[in-house]
C-alpha cells in the first residue's frame, strides 16, 4: 500500500508529464474530430444544396450553392407527384398515435415495473428485454398476415400504429427513471393513505418530467422514420406516411422525372427537418439520456 | 446500483400491516397476496403493455413458427381453408432457393465490412471526444445527425452522391468503379455496409461515452505511473474498461444487419445488379407478400434469427475472450 501522500506526488509527476504532450495531441484530436464531423455533416448540407438546384451539378462546384442555379420548383415538383401536405400529416398520425400510446400505457408500465410487487412482473420485465433483441422482421411475415389480412386493417391508421403502438425502449427509460426516486417518498405518501394512483400522479410523475421529454423524443424518431412497416400495409398514396411516399416516388416515378434527383432531395429535406430539428433543439435531452445504464450490465 | 432496489423491496414488508391481526380478513390478504403479490394494481398498470406483448410480439412470434411448418397462403379475410402441417419443407424450399443462401453470404458480407469499422470508428471517435474540451456538443450532434435522421431521406443524397455521374465519381475521376457503386455487383453490398455504419456511428459513438463515464481514472494514473504512453493506456486500460460495451455493440450491429431492408431496397433498386445486394428480409418481403408464399418467408425468418443468435453467441465468446 502507497500513503495518500505518495500517491498524490506520483500523480503530479503523471500530470506533469501530461501536460507537455498534451497541447499537440489535443490539436490532434480536434483536427481529426473536425475531420469526421465534416464528412457527416456533408450529406445533410449537399442535401439542402441539391434540393434547390435548378440542373442536378454534380461538379466539384455544384457542392457550393450559386444563386443563378438556386430555384424552390424542386418542392413543388414532389409536392405535384406525393402531396407532401397529406404525407406529412399520415407521418404526423402515425408518430402521434405512437406517442399518445407509448407515453400512457409505457408510463403507467413502467411505474409499475420499476416500484410495485406484483405477479406477473418478471414475466413482463423478460419479455420487455427479449422484444429489444428478436428483430422485427421475423414478425414482419406473421403481423402482416394477422393485421392486413385477418383484421382487415390495411391503409388503416390503427393498423399502421399497433405494433409500435408502446416502445418498449421508453418503457425501460421509465423504469429505470423511476428507479432512481428514493423509495420513502412513495412509502411515506402511500403512509398518508394516498392509493398508487395518485402517488403516480402527484409525486411520480411530476419528477419525471424530464424522462418524459426525453421518452417523447426518442420515441418520436422511430415511426417518423420508419419505412418497412408502413410501406407493407399502405397501398393506397392518400394513407401513405412521407417516408412511404418519398420511397415509392424514388424506386419508381424518379427514373422519368426531369430532375430526379432534385425532387428526391427536396422530399428529403421536408422528412428530414422535423426529427432533425428536435433533436438539434434538444439535443441536451437526447444526449444525456440514461444509455449508460444499459451499458453497465 | 442494486442496493437501493433490495432496500426498497424490503421496506414495505418490513412495515406491519396495520390490520394484520391474525383474523380471517387478515389471513384472506395473505392469500391475495401470495397470488397477486403486495400490490396487485400493478397488474392492472402493465396490463394494456402486457396485452401489447402477448398480441404484437408473443402471439406472432408463435405464429411464425406455426406458419413455416404449414401450407400457409393468403385468403380473404374470415375465410376459413386448412393449412396442412408440412413438416420441413418451407425450410427445405427456402434453404434450396440460391437467392436464400446468397442472401445470407450478402449479410456475411455486411457484418464483416461492418462490424469491425463501427467498433473501431465508434470506440476511436468516443475516446477522442471524452477527451475533447472544445466544441463536444456540436461534435456530438454532427456524429449523431445521421442516426437521427429517416433512412430514406439520407438514401436520397447516398444515390445522388454515389450515381455513375455524382459528386464521388466526378471526383475520383478515373479511380471510379464501372459500373457505379450501387449498380455493380462488387461494390453494391459494401457501398450499403459503409453507408449503415456511416448513418448508425452516432448512437454507437454515445454508447461508448457513456462507457468511458465508467473506466475509473485511477487506472489510467497508474498506467501513467507505470510509463504507459497514451496508445498503451489506451490498449491496456480503455479496450478491456469498455468491454461490455464493445460486446452489446457488436450485438447490435449484427442485429442491424439482420435487419437490412431498407436500404438494399432502396439504395440498389431492390437488391441490386443481379441481385447482389438482397439481403434475408429484402427475400421475406419478396417471397412473402410479392409473391404470395408467406409460409417461405416465415421459414426464412425463423433460419434468420438462429443464425443471428448463433453469430451473436460466437460475437459474445469472441469479445469476451480477447482478454
Amino acid at each position: 500500500m502507497t500513503s495518500p501522500t505518495q500517491v498524490e506526488e506520483l500523480r503530479e509527476t503523471s500530470r506533469g508529464s501530461k501536460r507537455k504532450a498534451g497541447r499537440g495531441s489535443r490539436i490532434l484530436t480536434t483536427v481529426v474530430l473536425l475531420i469526421g464531423a465534416l464528412a457527416f455533416l456533408f450529406p445533410f448540407y449537399y442535401m439542402v444544396v441539391g434540393s434547390l438546384q435548378k440542373e442536378p451539378d454534380t461538379t466539384l462546384a455544384g457542392a457550393f450553392p450559386s444563386l443563378s442555379n438556386i430555384t424552390g420548383h424542386n418542392f413543388a415538383q414532389i409536392n405535384g407527384s406525393i402531396d407532401l401536405w397529406r404525407s406529412l400529416l399520415n407521418s404526423g398520425i402515425f408518430t402521434g398515435g405512437v406517442l399518445l400510446c407509448t407515453m400512457v400505457f409505457g408510463v403507467l408500465a413502467g411505474y409499475a415495473l420499476a416500484l410495485l410487487h406484483f405477479r406477473g412482473k418478471g414475466t413482463v420485465f423478460g419479455a420487455m428485454l427479449l422484444m429489444q433483441v428478436v428483430p422485427f422482421q421475423l414478425l414482419m411475415i406473421p403481423l402482416y398476415v394477422l393485421i392486413a389480412r385477418t383484421y382487415g386493417l390495411a391503409d388503416n391508421y390503427l393498423g399502421m400504429i399497433l405494433p409500435y403502438a408502446i416502445n418498449s425502449t421508453a418503457v425501460f427509460i421509465f423504469r429505470q427513471y423511476f428507479l432512481q426516486l428514493p423509495g420513502e417518498l412513495f412509502d411515506a405518501a402511500r403512509i398518508d393513505g394516498a392509493n398508487e394512483l395518485r402517488v403516480l400522479r402527484s409525486i411520480a410523475l411530476p419528477l419525471v418530467r424530464p424522462a418524459l421529454l426525453t421518452a417523447v423524443l426518442l420515441t418520436f424518431i422511430g415511426p417518423w422514420n420508419e419505412f418497412l412497416w408502413p410501406f407493407l400495409i399502405t397501398k393506397d398514396q392518400s394513407k401513405q406516411p412521407l417516408a412511404v411516399s418519398l420511397a415509392n416516388y424514388i424506386s419508381t416515378v424518379a427514373a422519368s422525372a426531369s430532375n430526379p434527383f432534385g425532387a428526391i432531395l427536396a422530399g428529403a429535406v421536408v422528412l428530414a427537418v422535423p426529427a432533425v430539428g428536435l433533436f438539434v433543439l434538444f439535443q441536451r435531452k437526447f444526449i444525456s439520456t440514461d444509455l449508460g445504464s444499459g451499458v453497465k450490465g | 446500483m442494486t442496493t437501493p432496489v433490495i432496500k426498497r423491496a424490503a421496506a414495505p414488508a418490513a412495515r406491519p400491516d396495520p390490520q394484520d391481526h391474525g383474523t380471517e380478513r387478515a389471513r384472506h390478504g395473505r392469500l391475495l397476496v401470495r397470488v397477486f403479490g403486495r400490490q396487485p394494481i400493478g397488474i392492472a398498470l402493465t396490463a394494456p403493455y402486457a396485452v401489447f406483448i402477448g398480441a404484437i410480439f408473443a402471439f406472432p412470434l408463435g405464429f411464425a413458427v406455426w406458419m413455416s411448418f404449414h401450407d400457409y397462403f393468403f385468403t380473404a379475410p374470415r375465410v376459413s381453408v386448412p393449412h396442412p402441417f408440412v413438416g420441413f419443407t418451407n425450410y427445405k424450399a427456402a434453404l434450396s432457393d440460391p437467392d436464400v443462401l446468397n442472401s445470407f453470404v450478402h449479410v456475411g458480407v455486411f457484418l464483416i465490412i461492418n462490424v469491425p469499422l463501427t467498433v473501431v470508428l465508434s470506440l476511436g471517435l468516443a475516446a477522442a471526444l471524452n477527451q475533447a474540451i472544445v466544441g463536444r456538443t456540436f461534435f456530438r450532434v454532427a456524429y449523431y445527425v445521421p442516426y437521427v435522421t429517416a433512412s430514406v431521406a439520407v438514401v436520397g443524397v447516398w444515390l445522388f452522391l454515389f450515381n455513375s455521374g455524382g459528386l464521388v465519381n466526378t471526383l475520383l475521376g478515373p479511380l471510379a468503379p464501372s459500373p457505379s457503386w450501387l449498380v455493380n455487383s462488387f461494390w453494391a453490398m459494401p457501398t450499403i455496409a459503409i453507408f449503415v455504419t456511416w448513418k448508425q456511428l452516432g448512437f454507437f459513438i454515445l454508447l461508448y461515452l457513456a462507457a468511458l463515464q465508467n473506466v475509473p481514472k485511477e487506472l489510467y494514473e497508474s498506467a501513467a505511473t507505470d510509463g504507459a504512453g497514451k496508445w498503451r493506456s489506451f490498449t491496456a486500460v480503455t479496450i478491456p474498461g469498455v468491454r461490455p460495451a464493445t460486446g452489446l455493440v457488436v450485438l447490435l450491429a449484427i442485429v442491424t444487419g439482420a435487419n437490412l431492408f431498407t436500404e438494399p431496397y432502396l439504395l440498389t433498386s431492390g437488391g441490386g445488379p443481379d441481385k447482389a445486394s438482397t439481403s434475408p428480409v429484402l427475400l421475406m418481403y419478396q417471397k412473402g407478400i410479392e409473391q404470395g408464399r408467406p409460409d417461405v418467408a416465415a421459414a426464412i425468418g425463423v433460419v434468420l434469427v438462429i443464425v443471428v443468435l448463433v453469430i451473436a453467441l460466437i460475437g459474445r465468446r469472441f469479445t469476451e475472450g480477447e482478454k
